[in-house]
């Protein structure tokens, strides 16, 4: 470990070189330390955080507790119907987004983007679709189309294909140039280039954020009965307010299982195919 | 694809190697344009990239440009498949005016072009023989160009680009992904799409630069013989004189976006380069590795 051999015979020993100063950055720190603990303060007054109610009212939980814990299974099978309905949401959901995404994202990247002007569009329109959430768009879609799942799933594509279009315009604007650049070189047309030097790029990404959004629209469609869009949220709010305690442990109970299938299926599908 | 395309592989390949042999024979009946370089003049944000470069370049030639790094080799390059316009002067390809080109007559003259890189710049992802069939893109018509979208290509096609890649000696590779493939491999199947892409000029962007020695001499083994069996006009840029010196009927000499020396390679004397690559910091003759050097390795 000593340096003090050979060529470097000289470094282990003599004066120390005085090193250019440095600014410290104790004070900054300390600065950023006390503006974030006051923020914190300030929004926890605002949520009227009262941490020691939950200690207090804890004779309440073991009544809902008494309730959780022996789940009724009178209506096992037409709750167990509605998280396939759910998952069928889901899926079509999820297929409407990734429909609406492909134009979207190729609009949306700046390196394919026909005109800055198109380029912006597209962004802001998906800017749009992201911000707002599905439960709003589902209320909108209830109006329209009536209640049901038809009204959910619209719902639950129209904000997943924002958010799938705006990943799938990010994964374009990060491919390697240069292999676009060969198919393109050799006269191919607009759509030959991309579906040649785009599509094998971004297809491995592209697959598993379907797959990501798939697995987070199983578990937005399964409360998004709430608002008559189909599913088995309807049976979620509905038990949950009527304090069907029972009722509503089952419910939640085969929401946690079909979540977990979900994700295990999807896994199993993203280590097979990707 | 794949099942549709090795039903008849053993036919295909058989075809292939018999075919190999005349690829390039095929395409001598072709006759590159001329290729009229005139005052051509480029600038980057002020910097000057091309200083008024003129040359003509007549079928069937081998010409090598070479100078040093920033001396305007690629931008030169460039501006003939008009991947950059020219700031002034023009470039004429037989009759057509470069400058005028847009949209449909672009593609046209691109595919007219075959294009080499250092990087090879391949599809990684797909296939060796996916990559050779994008050289067929700009020659498909009808509903063949909308079955490619689907990687969909018609035998005839594909025997195309099992003779190309036979005659790059990459047959037996056919089916494996791009990036399973060493540099050396991946040139060569570059030029194998630009055989399928049947250009009339082959332009090559420093060929050799990413590549070994000996994976270097094959490149340019390849492109040598496209241009002396075909008659096909092959322009590289090159930074290493000996390849230069050893592969091409003519050396574009370019310092600092000028062009300094124009002619046979028999006419680059140690005072040429040092005219093209300076003085500093080593004389040049000795400072780039020499074809001795590649048959000491070999």
């Amino acid at each position: 470990m000593s340096v003090a051999a050979g060529a470097l015979a000289g470094l282990g020993t003599g004066p120390v070189p005085p090193a250019p100063p440095h600014a410290s950055s104790a004070r900054r720190n300390l600065l950023v330390l006390l503006g974030a603990a006051v923020l914190f303060a300030v929004a926890g007054r605002i949520i009227e955080l009262r941490p020691l109610e939950l200690v207090r009212d804890v004779g309440n939980i073991g009544q809902f507790l008494k309730g959780y814990l022996n789940p009724s299974f009178a209506n096992v099978g037409e709750y167990a119907w509605q998280c396939a309905v759910t998952v069928c949401i889901a899926l079509w959901g999820t297929l409407l987004a990734a429909c609406i995404s492909v134009p979207l994202g190729l609009l949306g990247a700046r390196n394919l983007a026909p005109h800055p002007v198109v380029y912006l569009a597209a962004r802001r329109l998906m800017d749009v679709l992201r911000a707002v959430n599905e439960f709003v768009f589902a209320l909108m879609f209830v109006t329209a189309v009536g209640l049901g799942p038809f009204a959910g799933m619209l719902a639950l594509g129209l904000h997943t294909g924002g958010v799938l279009g705006k990943l799938l315009s990010e994964t374009i604007e990060a491919i390697d140039p240069g292999q676009l650049e060969g198919v393109a070189a050799v006269g191919a047309g607009r759509a030959h280039a991309i579906a040649f030097g785009v599509v094998p790029q971004v297809m491995p990404n592209f697959l598993s954020y379907i797959l990501l959004r798939f697995e987070s629209d199983i578990r937005s469609a399964s409360v998004i009965g709430m608002v008559g869009g189909g599913g088995i949220g309807f049976y979620l709010w509905d038990t949950i307010r009527a304090f069907n305690d029972r009722e509503a442990a089952t419910v939640i109970l085969l929401i946690v299982a079909m979540v977990m299938c979900v994700d295990v299926v999807s896994s199993r599908i993203r280590r097979v195919a990707i | 694809m794949a099942c549709r395309a090795s039903r008849n592989l053993h036919r295909d390949v058989i075809d292939a190697q018999r075919g190999a042999a005349r690829v390039t024979r095929d395409m001598g009946a072709i006759v590159s344009p001329v290729i009229r370089i005139d005052r051509v003049a480029k600038s980057f944000r002020g910097k000057r990239a091309l200083d008024h470069v003129s040359a003509t370049i007549h079928p069937g030639q081998f010409v090598a440009i070479i100078g040093r790094s920033g001396a305007g080799k690629t931008t030169l390059l460039r501006c003939l498949t008009r991947a950059v316009t020219t700031g002034s002067g023009s470039i004429h390809f037989g009759d057509v005016d470069l400058g005028t080109l847009d949209g449909r007559a672009l593609r046209e003259h691109r595919a007219r072009v075959g294009m080499i890189y250092q990087q090879f710049n391949l599809v990684r992802r797909l296939r060796v023989i996916d990559n050779v069939l994008v050289g067929r893109l700009p020659h498909l018509r009808g509903w063949r160009r909308w079955a490619a979208l689907a990687r969909w290509f018609d035998p005839a096609e594909q025997a195309i680009a099992l003779r190309c890649l036979a005659h790059v000696g990459m047959l037996e590779k056919v089916w494996q992904r791009a990036d399973t493939l060493s540099g050396g491999e991946q040139q060569r199947v570059a030029i194998a799409k630009i055989l399928a892409q049947d250009p009339r000029v082959i332009l090559a962007d420093e060929p050799v630069a990413s590549l070994d020695v000996l994976n270097g001499r094959m490149v340019m083994d390849t492109l040598r013989r496209i241009a002396s069996e075909s008659g096909l006009t092959v322009i590289a840029t090159l930074h290493h004189v000996d390849y230069a010196r050893g592969y091409a009927d003519r050396v574009v000499g370019l310092r600092a976006g000028g062009l300094v020396f124009n002619g046979p390679p028999a006419e680059l004397t140690d005072a040429m380069l040092v005219d093209i690559f300076g003085e500093y910091p080593a004389p040049l003759a000795t400072a780039e590795p020499t074809m001795s050097d590649a048959a000491a390795v070999a």
